[in-house]
């Protein structure tokens, strides 16, 4: 093998590629974030929302998780644009996300639904406790039991998935990784540590995210 | 905006384009085809080597985990890039379809070998007994007793894992493959607009995406059939 | 002399251990009932008699020669005069019940199919169950798969027949018919280790009774012995609760 690795020239900009990891985690907590608002009104829609609302509401989950992120990003950046509006990539690239994600939290969080025991409720009227009662200590520990572990998942799946924003000149990791790479051309080398930061960021995620739903929310399961 | 777009449609859809569209179309289906293909053989493999009862090798467990956990944390964007640049830094020049495909079969591999980890775990651990008890070699107790009961947890989620890696060849069109994005990037260039563009590609990608999934439930229909021995 | 000779075994599930210097003997032809609360050991000892629970210390011996459960043709040939039947999922799934009959003896044993096929045919008329043959699992009764499940063994011609506890998991109105199937073969002279909760078949049945507790042989002896006469204090808590079994009010 005739490649000499030179990552001297690399070292340099860690701390921008750095910043580009921070940027990523913006990035995903935002349309994590509000996929999981979306995510949950489709989800309360589909369980209660009169039949009328309801197909439509299945054919948009259908269908935003059967296409391709990328295209969402360049439909709504290219598109919008040609519209005279200029949506920054950073917003494009979340609202892009943001509408898969909210297919795939609302299958979740519907999972989550269906899963509260009919015998749990029933059990908890029979000794008394009024429907805020059993909302809260019934209805939502069971849901988050049944819900923190998907939900978690798929926030570590939407932080690869910013990876995407990229292409539209979002300055996330890999956004930063293309800049570094026009400027130093030692392209192996950057996107092996690119590639290391974005595992060490998922380690780190997946980390805290065991720790908050075991200690905080007493959640025992494995994430990602 | 609309009258615009409705102008463009005519010649949207003119013989050249559609064939183009078509053609790109097949692209996107032969790299998720071969990918997939190749791609669940390896996972296959992976899982076996992972699975204790069946390959009880340490060191090759542990690539196999370390492999897996490589490629699953990775975005797809950077895995195609470390593939290109990789290979172009052991002295060989692939062609973008090389490098997708490549990279949609590492993918595949990984992904495809915790299904078939979790499939094979989902197997009560008394039917692998019996089998050991009576003799059974340990190729004998997958092939006639575990993996026939296996297969009805493994398919379900291999096959949305195909629509998944479907959708990921869209990422292929950063390094020129001329697959369905690449050909939506093409059509903005040849001045239609990209609303009509990028929105007709993303319908061609739902069109795909579910006859897959009508495929995958009549096989799933096919399968619930019991085998006979 | 011992056709099975148990010598002193240990073994743990990790770091627990569950059997602690186990010995008995089981001579040719014997039925031997090893009886005792749950958790007492009685299924490990099964299971590390056909290997799939290693042992830490002690010795088994088949037929006079000590068994290597590291040497895999030492493991193959133990396993080839010994048959086990689990408490449930015995059968395989995706196999029809004559499936599951002939395909130890094919794919093992490499006899001849049109043979093996007979033999199981009338294995399965012996249990009752010619009529099921070319029926799932699935589409059979509990009671019914454990009977297709102990000709599986059968099809083996075991010198040595394991049961664990082969009717716990039976719906009460279907444990009769297998303890029947095992009483037959107890007739036919076949050398047992059956391990249940069924204290008035095992009195029936089995010439010697083994009474573990936490690991350890508390009491060994003929049925009359260790189930009406026990001599150790926890054999005796046992029985009497046995014999409580049959629900009656407690005497104020």
């Amino acid at each position: 093998m005739a490649y000499s690795f030179h990552f001297s020239q690399v070292w340099p900009f860690l701390p921008y590629l750095l910043g580009g990891a921070w940027v990523t985690v913006e990035l995903a907590a935002c349309a994590f974030g509000g996929g999981a608002l979306f995510g949950l009104l489709v989800a309360i829609g589909i369980e209660s929302a009169p039949g009328w609302l309801r197909g439509p509401l299945a054919f948009y989950r259908s269908f935003f998780t059967n296409t391709p992120q990328l295209v969402k990003i360049l439909l709504i950046f290219f598109g919008l644009g040609e519209l005279g509006w200029f949506v920054p990539p950073f917003w494009a690239a979340v609202f892009g996300l943001l509408l898969a994600e909210s297919a795939y939290l609302a299958e979740i969080f519907r999972a989550g639904f269906a899963s509260v025991n009919r015998a749990e409720l029933d059990a908890a009227e029979t000794i008394g406790l009024t429907r805020m009662q059993t909302l809260r200590h019934v209805t939502l520990p069971h849901l988050l039991q049944t819900v923190f572990p998907p939900l978690a998942n798929q926030f570590i799946v939407s932080i690869l998935y910013t990876s995407l924003g990229a292409i539209i000149g979002v300055e996330e990791l890999t956004g930063r990784a293309f800049n570094v790479d026009s400027q130093t051309f030692r392209s192996l080398e950057i996107f092996i540590i690119v590639g290391v930061l974005y595992v060490a960021l998922t380690l780190v995620s997946t980390a805290v995210l065991y720790g908050f739903g075991r200690f905080v929310l007493g959640v025992r399961a494995r994430i990602f | 905006m609309l009258h615009s777009l409705l102008s463009e449609l005519p010649r949207f859809f003119g013989p050249y384009n559609l064939l183009f569209l078509a053609q790109a179309i097949g692209v996107t289906i032969a790299l998720t085809i071969v990918g997939c293909g190749i791609g669940y053989n390896f996972g296959f493999a992976l899982a076996l080597l992972r699975v204790q009862r069946i390959i009880d090798i340490p060191p090759l467990r542990w690539s196999a985990i370390g492999f897996v956990e490589l490629v699953r944390r990775l975005p797809f964007l950077v895995l195609l890039f470390l593939v290109m640049f990789g290979f172009q830094a052991g002295g060989y020049t692939l062609t973008g379809m090389a490098v997708a495909c490549i990279t949609i079969i590492l993918r595949a591999a990984a992904i495809a070998s915790e299904t078939v980890r979790a499939g094979l775990e989902s197997v009560h651990p008394n039917q692998w007994d019996a089998a050991a008890t009576m003799n059974l070699s340990r190729l004998d107790q997958l092939r006639h007793v575990v993996l026939p009961q296996a297969w009805r947890v493994i398919l379900p989620p291999a096959m949305i894992q195909f629509i998944q890696l479907l959708k990921a060849t869209s990422i292929a069109s950063q390094i020129s493959v001329i697959e369905l994005t690449y050909a939506g990037k093409i059509m903005n260039q040849k001045g239609f607009s990209a609303t009509l563009s990028y929105g007709t590609v993303l319908i061609l990608y739902y069109v795909l995406c579910l006859a897959v999934e009508r495929v995958v439930r009549r096989m799933e229909k096919r399968l619930v059939l019991p085998q006979h021995h | 002399m011992s056709f099975l000779s148990i010598t002193e075994i240990d073994a743990s599930y990790g770091a627990v251990p569950v059997l602690r210097g186990v010995s008995l003997q089981v001579a040719r032809g014997q039925v031997v009932g090893l009886i005792g609360p749950s958790g007492s050991g009685k299924s490990s000892v099964l299971r590390a008699i056909t290997g799939l629970l290693r042992l830490t210390a002690g010795e088994v011996a088949l037929d006079g020669s000590a068994v290597d459960y590291a040497n895999p043709a030492s493991l193959r040939a133990l396993r080839d005069r010994v048959a086990i039947v689990f408490q449930q999922y015995n059968l395989f799934q995706n196999m029809t019940a004559l499936a599951n009959v002939t395909l130890a003896p094919i794919l093992a044993k490499r006899r001849d199919h049109r043979e093996v096929e007979a033999e199981a045919m009338a294995l399965l008329e012996k249990v009752g169950l010619a009529d099921h043959m070319r029926h799932y699992p699935r589409e059979l009764s509990g009671g019914q798969q454990q009977r297709v499940a102990m000709a599986r063994a059968l099809a083996l011609k075991p010198e040595l027949l394991l049961l664990d506890e082969v009717t716990s998991a039976l719906d009460p109105e279907l444990v009769n018919e297998v303890l029947d199937t095992i009483g037959l073969l107890a007739a036919d002279g076949m050398t047992m280790l059956i391990v249940s909760h069924e204290m008035a078949f095992i009195r029936e049945v089995a010439d010697q009774v083994v009474f573990m507790d936490e690991g350890r042989v508390v009491e060994t002896g003929p049925p009359q012995h260790v189930l009406d006469h026990p001599c150790s204090e926890r054999a005796q808590r046992f029985a009497a609760k046995i014999l409580r079994r049959q629900w009656r009010p407690k005497t104020p």
